[in-house]
This record gives structure tokens, sequence and C-alpha cells, in this order.
């Protein structure tokens, strides 16, 4: 009876154990698939040999080359431009998005006013239509004001609508107690101290989280930039600019330079993310899912 | 059909049963959304009718201050005290004015023709030689009435509200209430009315960048504003529905192609906006399963090796790949060199190819993300639950089928329809990986991958087909709104809360 027991546990330890195995080498084949593009975009960033594509994955000759001509060669490119472009706009866009986030949150989630809910839901219908499709109209109202073409222009078209993105923080602000407003309001608080003092402090997470989403959105985005940019390249953010390092009369002598601005992209951004990734997760998770 | 009948049902039966039941209840869905629709209009209404007692309760019991007010806006105000707020509604009055008969007015009442001459050869006398002059410009006379139009309601309920508040100082004043001066005025504004304070500027940003270009755009459906029609040297038209029917009937010259092109856009943007949804939903939550496993060590390395590919900026994921897949790419390049084929593979540039090769593309990026969501959620789940699962002797997979799946569909289901509805519109990975090739003979303007947001994008960016495009963006609309509706009804006329409680 013993014996049989311990033969049991043995055998479902076998078990346990191959069990275990598979998992490792499931998690090492996935591993490889993710890491390895990003690895050859590193490879390719420090490639001697001109030329789009080779037919090896490792160089054969390294060299920091790449990177030292996206910003001493800018007779076609101006990579630093574009740079400076992305990073001007993703701080403008980051503080006034923010703040019209937070701003509508609190007015919709803390306060009771006529006209709330049905506002809500304007709000939400109007979030079905494509983003791109107001963009013709938008395009022409600027051009009569003379925006296009300038990062004014674009930070403005990027921030105009955030008010919709309302959604996530609301939903963090509704789980903080009305108690607290109602205390403070006793001890002679107005709303503006309440949101300042007592809401904000307590909504660390989802404020990092806007900052961050609104600081990220602008490195990514191409739909609007490229319109609202057309034919003028020293206002193109990189998402624009690099791909059109890869427009097919370019990429055979800027594809190892777009590796090496790809490179200079990420590793920024990437480094930021995963600096501050738990309040990414808290934040999706707590806006987007019930639970 | 009670619970225990339900219960008694085997699992094919149950499921047609529910799927009946889904479309069962597709009227009711329909019904309330109408019925709904029509609570608001009587809402309104009621609103209406409420306007016209305030004003007529001004003419009636006004004495002249408030009678005053219905020519000078805020004359009420100015002279109870309330002079900031007088002064404002006054300047409103005055720059509303102005707008209209300098500006607004030649707009307005050119919308009916949108124009009637564009553009005509002149002989200039002093130069001696023939100038084009510009005369009506039909896009910004659209623009600009639509402006104005906006204006003129908004001046109504200014000149409303300024009646409104009047009627109520003056019953203040009759019945010997100290009125409220401006400085009460300001500290209204940062407690009781903060909520105006904190909205203003974010709602005049919606409002201007979102309500009134969609108001254009809609209108713009209803015109042919395209490249032959494109001023200011050509005028557009009024055509009514005609675009409608080109593109979903198929009538006239060009139908036929676009209402094909319609179609096969249509059903690739649903099948992708699936398969882009559910095939990262169910692979990502197994990989979070996988390393959240009993026995699997270095938890934190494998997580962080996948969040890594989330934290770089998606365009250049998107680039690289359709760089490694392309016909001379890195890829096919490795396995010719391996001797594994001879000839490429066209990831690329198949349309059935293309189509499989960003469907997985998009695996490959969205799994990470996935992860990243549902690691902490899986974790959530009663640890018990599957402890007497095991106990009753369920396989891992039956676990996972009515365990794990269940709870996950039934905490995240709003996430599932943004990212459902957000597939619909998921621009950069189909733009960034094929720009919507390959492109094909049949169809009108776009490739073979191309999205409904992408031929949208086309069609405006390369074709300048402005009045098709507002189209496709309205039928885009309509279909994100029927899914929300259904599904939102639908997980509200599930939702069961104490099931997992």
């Amino acid at each position: 009876m013993e014996a049989n027991k311990t033969k049991k546990l043995r055998s479902k330890r076998r078990v346990e154990r191959t069990s275990n195995a598979v998992g490792y080498v499931i998690l090492t084949v996935i591993s490889i698939i993710w890491i390895i593009p990003y690895f050859y975009l590193i490879l390719q960033s420090f490639r001697g040999e001109p030329g789009a594509y080779t037919t090896y994955l490792i160089p054969k000759e390294f060299t920091v080359d790449n990177y030292v001509k996206l910003f001493t060669d800018k007779s076609l490119f101006n990579f630093p431009r574009w740079y400076a472009n992305t990073f001007i706009t993703a701080l403008f866009v980051c503080v006034i998005q923010t703040v019209i986030v937070l701003a509508t949150s609190f007015a919709l989630s803390r306060m009771r006013f006529r006209g709330r809910k049905g506002l809500m839901n304007l709000l939400l219908v109007l979030g079905m239509f494509p983003g791109f499709m107001s963009m013709t109209a938008v395009y022409f109202v600027l051009k009569e004001i003379g925006l296009t073409q300038s990062l004014v222009g674009l930070i403005l078209v990027y921030v105009a609508s955030s008010a919709m993105g309302y959604y996530i923080s609301k939903g963090f602000f509704d789980t903080i107690p009305k108690s607290l407003d109602e205390a403070a309001k006793i001890d002679g608080a107005s709303q503006h101290t309440i949101f300042f003092k007592i809401i904000l402090p307590l909504a660390k997470p989802i404020v990092v989280y806007t900052v961050l989403t609104a600081f990220l959105a602008p490195w990514g985005e191409y739909m609007f930039s490229s319109l609202l940019m057309f034919g003028d390249q020293t206002k193109f953010n990189v998402a624009n600019g690099l791909r059109q390092m890869l427009q097919r009369e370019n990429i055979a002598q800027y594809f190892t330079r777009f590796c090496a601005g790809a490179v200079l992209v990420s590793v920024p951004i990437a480094a930021l993310f995963i600096w501050l990734q738990k309040y990414y997760v808290e934040g999706v998770t707590g806006g987007a899912v019930k639970g | 059909m009670v619970d225990l009948e339900y219960l008694k049902k085997n699992p094919i039966q149950k499921f047609f049963y529910r799927f009946g039941n889904f479309f069962r209840g597709l009227p009711k869905a329909f019904a309330n959304f109408f019925k709904m629709i029509w609570r608001g209009i009587c809402a309104f209404a009621m609103r209406i009718a409420s306007v016209f007692q305030e004003v007529y309760r001004a003419a009636k019991y006004g004495d002249w201050k408030t009678r005053m007010s219905f020519v000078v806006m805020g004359f009420g105000h100015i002279t109870r005290k309330q002079v900031l707020r007088g002064f404002v509604y006054l300047l409103f009055e005055v720059i509303f004015i102005l707008y209209l008969t300098l500006f607004g007015w030649k707009y307005l009442v050119k919308m009916g023709s949108l124009g009637d001459v564009a553009m005509a050869e002149e002989f200039n006398e002093e130069l001696g030689i023939f100038e084009y002059i510009y005369y009506d410009n039909s896009m910004l006379i659209l623009l600009y009435s639509v402006l104005t139009i906006f204006f003129i309601c908004a001046f109504v309920y200014m000149w409303y509200q300024n009646l409104r508040t009047c009627n109520v100082l003056q019953e203040m004043e009759e019945i010997g209430k100290t009125l409220p001066n401006t400085k009460d005025a300001v500290r209204s504004m940062i407690n009781e009315q903060y909520y105006k304070t904190l909205l203003a500027v974010p709602m005049l940003g919606i409002l201007v960048f979102t309500i009134i270009p969609i108001v254009f755009m809609m209108l713009i459906a209803f015109t042919n504003y395209d490249q032959v029609h494109m001023p200011p040297s050509k005028l557009f038209d009024w055509v009514g529905t005609e675009n409608f029917e080109t593109i979903l009937g198929g009538s006239g010259v060009t139908g036929p192609a676009f209402a094909y092109t319609f179609r096969e856009v249509l059903i690739w943007t649903l099948l992708w906006a699936f398969f882009a949804t559910f095939t990262n939903y169910i692979l990502g939550m197994l990989v979070a399963l996988l390393i959240n496993k009993k026995g699997i060590r270095f938890k934190k390395m494998w997580r962080t090796i996948l969040i890594f590919s989330v934290a770089v900026p998606q365009f250049v994921s998107l680039l690289l790949m359709s760089q490694m897949l392309a016909g001379e790419g890195i890829v096919n390049n490795l396995l010719k060199s391996w001797g594994w084929i001879e000839e490429s593979i066209p990831f690329l540039t198949d349309g059935v190819a293309a189509k499989i090769t960003v469907i997985v593309v998009n695996i490959w990026i969205g799994i990470p993300f996935t992860v990243l969501i549902t690691t902490g959620i899986l974790m959530n789940i009663p640890a018990d639950l599957y402890e007497s699962a095991k106990i009753d002797g369920a396989s891992p997979l039956r676990m996972y089928m009515k365990i794990t799946l269940p709870y996950m569909w039934f905490v995240t289901t709003p996430y599932l329809i943004n990212t459902f509805v957000g597939n619909i519109n998921n621009f950069n990975v189909i733009f960034l990986l094929t720009g919507g090739n390959p492109l094909s003979l049949d169809l009108q303007n776009a490739g073979q991958t191309d999205l409904l947001i992408t031929w949208l994008y086309k069609l405006t960016y390369n074709e300048q087909n402005y009045s098709f495009a507002a189209v496709i963006g309205i039928i885009t609309f309509v279909i994100i709104a029927a899914i929300s509706l259904i599904f939102y009804n639908k997980s509200k006329a599930v939702k069961n809360e104490e099931e997992f409680m």
C-alpha cells in the first residue's frame, strides 16, 4: 500500500517534470521568436556593407557610421529635426492632454449636473466615428488659418479631442469614496480644492498612466502627421520620416540608417515604458475591465 | 425555458439554444434602442417647451430691465450688479452680429446652391492680359455655412440663458433677496459650477475639432466633391443620396466596381477584426497561463522579454517586419540559403498570403500586450475552482474551457469590445505593414488587405475623392455603432454578477 502510494507520487512528479520541460521549450521558442527581429534590427544598424538586404544574419563588417551619418548627413533626411519635432509634440501633447482628460474625468465623475449622462453618451457616440473622417474638414480649417505644415496644428489635432478619452480615468475616480468629498465640503473646501488637494493625490496611478500614454502616442502616430505635414519633410515626425527611408527609391541606400534611427527611437521609449509599465497595466485593466 | 430544462440539454443543444436566443434578443435590443431614442426626443421636446415658457414669462412679467435684455443681452445683469456676466453676454452679442453681417451671411445664403461661378476669365485692362478671377468656393461656402449655423445655435442658446437668468434675478429682487455680485459669480465658478470651468476648454475642442468637422463631412457625403469637382477652379454640388447608391447598390458608371470593392473591403475588415481580436486574446492568455504555471521558473524574465516588444514603438516593429518579410527580405533570403525554398514566399505580395501574414504579424505584435493585461486578472481567479476541478478529474483543456475562459470572458468583455472596435479602425498595422497592398485590378483605389479605414485614407490622401471617403466614414460609424450596441446590450443582458463571487 505504502509502496504503491510513493510509486504514484513519483509518477505524478515525473508527469509534472515533463510538462514543465515542455513549458520551458515553448517559452524559449516564443522568446526567440519575439527577440530575434529586434536582434536583427540592432545588428543591421551596425552593418558596414551597403544595400538593403543581405543573405546572412550577422554583418561581415561592424560600424557606427549609420548612427553618425544620421546626424551629419542631412542632405535628404533630417533625422535630428524629426526627433526634435516628435519630442516637442509629445511634450506639449502630454501636458495639455493630461490636463484636459483629468479635468473632464473629474467633472463627469465627481460632480452631478444636468446633461451629464447626455454628454457622456454624446462622447461615446462621437468616438465611434473614424477619427480620420473629421480630419479632412480639420485640414481645410487649419489650412485656412495657416496651421498646416506646422507643429502647432499637429498638437492641436492631437489634443483637441482628447476629452473623449475620459473613460479610463473617470472609472478610476469613481472608485474613490464619495465620503471624502463630503467631509471636505463640510470643512468648507470648494470643488476646486477637493480636486487638487484630495482627488489628484489619491489618483497618482491614473495620472501617471495618462501622462505616459499621452507622451507615447505621438511617437508612433503616422496617419494625421502624414496628412498634415504633406510636402514639408522638415516637419515630419519620426514615424513618418523613417518610413520615407524605406520607400523604393531610398531603401538601398538608407536601410541600415533606418535601423539605426529606429534603435535611437526605440531605446528611450522602451526604457520609459518598462520603467512605468506597472501604471500602464493598472490603467488599462482598471478602466477597461470590470472586476 | 426554466434553468433546469436548460441544464438537462447536451452541449450542442445548449449552443443552439443560446445561438437562437442571441438572434431572438436582437429585435428587442433594437426596440430598446429606438425606445431610448424616442425617450430622448420626448425629453428634448419638453426642453424646447420650457424654453418657450421662459421666454414667454420674460415677455409678460418682466420689468423694463428684463425686457430690455431681449434686445441688449446682459442688460438685466449689468443693472442688477452682475456687471461681468452682463458684459460677457453683451460682448457675445456684438461679436455674433458682426460675424453674421460681415461674414457668415454671405456664405449661408449660398448654401443651397454651393455657388454659381467658380472661376472666370476676365480681361485686365491695366495689364492688357486675361486673368483668372476666383469667385465661389463650394468647399468654403459649405464649411462657413456649417460654422455659421453652429454659431447661430450658440447665439440662440445664449440669448435664452440671458433671459432665463434675468428672470431669476428679477424674482430675487422682488422677494428682497440680496443679489449675487460678480465676486459671488466667480466663487461659484470654482465651486457649485466648477464643472463648467473644467469642461469649457475640452468641450470647445471637441466642438471645433470633432463635431463641426463630422457634420461637415456628413454633408460632404451628399455632394460630388472629388478630383473633377475641386475648388477653387470648379464647383461641387448637392447630389442627394447618389454616392450611397453607388457604393452600396452599384448604380452609375463606376458603381459596380465601387460596390464590389466595398463588399470585399467590408468582409475583410470584419474578418480581420474578428481574427485579430480573438487570436490575440486566446493565444495571449495561453502564454500568460504558461508563464503563471506552477513550477515554471524565471517568470519575470519571460515576461520582460515579451513586454520588451510592447515597449518598442509599434511603427518600428511593423516597418521592421514589412522589411523582413519582403520578397528579397532576410526571411526569404535565409530560407533560400538554407535550401528550404527555391522561390521567395510571397508573404506580402500575394492576396491570400498577405492576409494571413497580416494576421500572424498582428499575433506577434499583440500577444505580449494580452500577456501584460491578463496576467494580473488570471492570478485573481480563485484557486479553489481549479483545485476542485482537479479532484473531479478534469483535464487541463477542460479546466481552461470551463473555468479560465468563462471567467476571463466575463471580466474582460468591455476590453474585448474596445479591442474589436479598435481593430476595425486599426490603421497602423495594415498601413505600415502592407500599405493595403497587394493591388488588384478588380478593386477601386484599394488593395487586397485594405480595411475600411485605410481605404478611407487612400480615397482622401491619394484620390481626393472626399465625397466617397465621407460615405465610407459614415458606413464605418454605422457598423461600429451597431456592433457596440448589440454587444453592450448582450453583455448587460447576460450579466450574472454572482457567478464568480
